[in-house]
């Protein structure tokens, strides 16, 4: 799009993502030690997408990234969302 | 006007080559999603054995992974902006680092399997032949979707020494990176995937 899209994404930005990432990840572990059941997975899940997200938007350059690329990433998790979601629902009413 | 066609344009579309990229990423997302999904139904069905199986894996050696592998994705990150702004010595030791990293990850990775293979659990032994259903699934699944992160560290490393060869040669330069955006794009992944597997086997509460 502009300048074939070579945005430049500046060294503090990603020392700011990477701070981000690692304070997510002590979180997880402070979390999963604690006993909360089956919120425990979901909390850990929730806390991976978020990760990922920054990890698709920052490092992978997707936030300055085409619209198509962005749209057809999104894509792919939704999908793989989809598939989780039957298969469930499958196991579940058998 | 025909004068001016004599001069030869370059053919190249980085836009495709990336969108190239992301298609195999793509795949490679899905191949990764159909283990988690079997992980997850399995899990569904053993909870206890899964839980006990995981208390198995040292939590300090994913850790330090996690670590390692967050800090060598800023670091491929780096050396695209690095590229950008025309400083290919930068470019060159922040690959270096990325690579030293992609090692500290398989040495540690190196420990953690050679310890349990000590105790005779690897796959196919004899005491996994012996081991409950549960357990039994949770290692062959820890196993495969490990040993297969460990071969695209190992797949990684060997794109970006190609990428740091390019740097140093000269084809990789600040108008064109696209080799190195796509390289690091891989890497990426890798990391990517890691955010995933760290939590679900380390981590079972």
């Amino acid at each position: 799009m502009e300048n074939h899209g070579s945005h430049i994404t500046e060294y503090k930005v990603l020392i700011k993502v990477l701070f981000l990432l690692l304070l997510c990840t002590f979180l997880t572990i402070s979390v999963t030690g604690f006993n909360l059941g089956a919120f425990t997975v979901t909390i850990a899940l929730l806390i991976a997408g978020f990760k990922s997200y920054f990890v698709l938007s920052y490092f992978m350059h997707l936030k300055y990234e085409s619209l198509l690329l962005r749209i057809l990433v999104s894509m792919v998790f939704v999908l793989f969302i989809v598939i989780v979601l039957i298969t469930f629902i499958d196991y579940s009413f058998r | 006007m025909s004068e001016h066609n004599t001069h030869v344009e370059e053919h190249r579309d980085d836009e495709a080559s990336k969108l190239g990229m992301w298609l195999f990423i793509f795949t490679e997302l899905l191949l990764f999603g159909g283990l988690f999904l079997v992980y997850s139904i399995f899990r569904m069905q053993y909870p206890d054995n899964f839980h006990e199986s995981s208390m198995e894996l040292s939590v300090t050696i994913g850790v330090i992974n996690t670590v390692v592998l967050l800090f060598s994705s800023m670091t491929i990150a780096m050396a695209i902006t690095a590229i950008q702004k025309k400083n290919k010595k930068l470019t060159l030791r922040l690959i270096s680092v990325t690579v030293l990293m992609a090692l500290v990850f398989l040495i540690n990775k190196y420990f953690e399997w050679g310890h349990k293979f000590e105790h005779g659990l690897y796959p196919g032994s004899d005491l996994m032949q012996f081991l409950e259903r549960g357990h039994h699934l949770y290692f062959s699944l820890y196993f495969f979707m490990t040993g297969l992160h460990a071969l695209h560290i190992i797949v990684g490393m060997i794109l970006l020494i190609i990428c740091f060869v390019k740097v140093n040669k000269g084809s990789i330069t600040n108008d064109k990176f696209v080799f190195l955006e796509n390289g690091a794009l891989y890497w990426h992944l890798v990391d990517l995937i890691w955010i995933f597997l760290f939590p679900l086997l380390y981590l079972i509460s």
